[in-house]
């Protein structure tokens, strides 16, 4: 027998979230499944005839270096995803702990953490990887890469989130489970966590964005480990082989629009979210 | 005293963010596998064919590691770096030997501030203007069509922006040229012109990259600040819309678009990499590119100082000029 219920007004749909998410799955789903269907390395060079038109065999053709511009294309949305969702879980952690446990312990450790994040806010990521780039001589290992700019990126979500925690510090509810015995940890986890949670998946998507985004800017400019197929390195083939210039339009065209759509898809789902969120707590 | 204490603590604190920033570009390649004076001496070796004797090798190395300031253990090192940075004096550039890396940088950085900060203005004015009407009469339909164009052109990276519109406005309809030629010699009238020309493509992906975020701050800003109590007030005292949107809603709203426009004015020589790598601009990211190219460290470092300082000193200035903005910061109030 099922329960009576009440006419509950339905949530309002969210058409941000819609969109975004609609081309975010089918970029994230297509990229991660497609590899399976082939066993041909995209970036190796020469496997087919130079320059052939789009066809059955070749969805967008061959470029200049004899590589099927859709199946590098595949792999590059998967690579950069890849790097962008672990360099997104390292700031996301990082932030986290760091912006709470700042704005919650308070004294010397809350000064000690705003010093290093005023700093690393300071430090330029780009120039940082171009001087690494130039010593390790585009051998930077992806994981390098992921590395610093989980080091260097970790400060921007970490203040939004203290600056949340300083204000949730004094809330009553916090007060309330302070006076009846909760620990600072039990607090953080169980009161303060439910309100940061909805910044966390924003800070999380927006992470990925700046990561895809640092990594490609890089490789555009032929500082990353250009040999590795990311939307940045397909760019900087493109632009070295002059593709436009030799009738290629469509070796660029192509992770433009990619690029254009994943970027508008994360954008679309992150706002999406925030919006959805505020609504279902009454803030909008 | 309040007013003292507070731009002593703020100038300690700024001193201190310099220090740890320093000291972190210090350390950090020094942790990287490779060495830089490997690196060039194999480059060396390459075109001379291998045909350098292991003394004449040994002698290079050692010149270099005097240039780079690499004798000596890690803390001598360390403590030669800071005592050069606080000269200002980061040696002598490798590829231009021997001129100063001081003087490169002198000399890229008008390029690099001419062209950012003019940009960065103008984009924060048609922004913030637009994403203000679109706030203030934020029913109506076309501010929602600009509210979406804000969206779309926000998160799109830097990089393809530049590509669209090289493709758009050199290639397809090739009104610009796809790499700027600037006539040397003194300022005259022509060359003012030809610098406007061929500095116009990066200026407008610039602009359209900062346009979607001032956009859609604004906005958002001002439909909250719309609402306010005060403004009520003025539209019953009979105040005209347009007296209401500047003086009283943009007045207020624009405190944090202030913050935003001068720490983008302190990220400009970190911004100007992508821009004037895509269009061969002679900026101080060209400057650092090419460094990088050619191994060519004390320039890099020199680069990174300067874009780790005008970081800061934005930072540092817009604390100190906040309380002049913003009435409401009354200090030790």
């Amino acid at each position: 027998m099922s329960q009576p219920t009440k006419p509950r007004k339905l949530r309002k749909f969210n058409l941000r979230l819609a969109i975004g998410l609609t081309i975010v799955t089918i970029l994230a789903a297509g990229s991660l499944i497609l590899p399976f269907f082939t066993s041909v390395d995209p970036a190796a060079q020469g496997t087919y005839l130079k320059n052939l038109p789009p066809s059955a065999k070749h969805l967008l053709g061959t470029n200049a270096l004899g590589q099927d511009i859709f199946w590098y294309l595949v792999f590059a949305v998967r690579n950069s995803l890849l790097l962008g969702v672990t360099v997104s879980i390292g700031i996301t952690a990082i932030s986290t702990f760091l912006g709470l446990s700042a704005g919650f312990i308070g004294g010397w450790y809350e000064r000690i953490v705003v010093v290093f994040m005023d700093t690393f806010i300071t430090i330029p990521v780009l120039p940082i990887l171009i001087v690494l780039g130039a010593i390790v001589r585009g051998n930077t290992s992806f994981f390098v890469v992921a590395a610093i700019l989980i080091v260097f990126g970790w400060a921007w979500n970490a203040r939004t989130i203290r600056s949340m925690a300083l204000t949730l510090r004094e809330r009553e509810f916090i007060n309330m489970a302070r006076f009846s015995g909760a620990g600072v940890m039990p607090i953080i986890g169980r009161e303060i966590f439910p309100y940061v949670y909805a910044f966390m998946v924003v800070g999380f998507i927006n992470t990925i964005l700046f990561a895809i985004n640092t990594e490609a800017a890089l490789a555009v400019i032929g500082l990353s480990n250009v040999v590795i197929p990311t939307l940045g390195s397909i760019i900087f083939w493109a632009l070295n082989y002059n593709a436009i210039m030799i009738g290629q339009p469509l070796w660029i065209i192509a992770p433009i629009v990619t690029t254009v759509a994943l970027f508008l898809g994360l954008f679309l789902t992150s706002t999406g979210y925030n919006e959805l969120f505020a609504e279902r707590r009454g803030v909008a | 005293m309040k007013l003292a204490q507070y731009v002593v603590q703020r100038f300690i604190g700024y001193l201190l963010v310099l220090f740890i920033g320093i000291t972190i570009t210090f350390f950090l390649p020094r942790l990287m596998p490779g060495d830089p004076i490997n690196n060039y001496i194999s480059q060396v070796q390459a075109r001379a064919g291998q045909s350098l004797s292991a003394e004449a090798t040994q002698q290079l190395r050692d010149s270099l590691a005097e240039l780079y300031g690499l004798q000596g253990d890690i803390f001598t090192q360390y403590r030669n770096y800071l005592a050069r940075v606080v000269r200002l004096d980061f040696g002598p550039s490798f590829t231009y030997y021997p001129e100063p890396v001081s003087n490169i940088l002198l000399d890229a950085m008008p390029w690099t501030a001419g062209l950012l900060i003019t940009t960065t203005l103008l984009s924060w004015l048609i922004g913030n203007s637009i994403g203000l009407i679109a706030g203030y009469f934020n029913k109506r339909r076309w501010a929602t069509i600009l509210e979406v164009v804000g969206i779309i052109l926000y998160p799109i990276p830097y990089y393809i922006l530049a590509l669209v519109v090289i493709l758009l406005l050199a290639y397809w309809i090739a009104l610009f040229p796809l790499s700027p030629t600037f006539l040397p010699g003194p300022m005259t009238w022509n060359k003012a012109v030809s610098i406007i020309y061929n500095s116009f493509l990066p200026a407008l992906t610039l602009i359209l990259a900062g346009f979607g975020w001032n956009v859609l701050a604004m906005k958002a800003l001002a439909v909250a600040t719309k609402e306010d109590a005060y403004v009520q007030f003025a539209r019953l005292k009979g105040t005209t819309d347009r007296t209401r949107m500047t003086n009283y809603v943009f007045r207020n709203a624009m405190l944090p678009q202030i913050t935003a426009l001068v720490l983008s004015l302190g990220f400009i020589f970190n911004g100007a990499i992508q821009t004037e790598v895509i269009f061969s601009y002679p900026g101080i990211g060209m400057t650092m590119r090419a460094a990088a190219g050619a191994g060519d460290y004390n320039l890099l470092y020199g680069a990174i100082i300067l874009t780790i300082f005008s970081v800061a000193t934005a930072a540092l200035i817009l604390d100190l000029i906040y309380p002049l903005f913003d009435p409401r910061i009354r200090l030790g109030g």
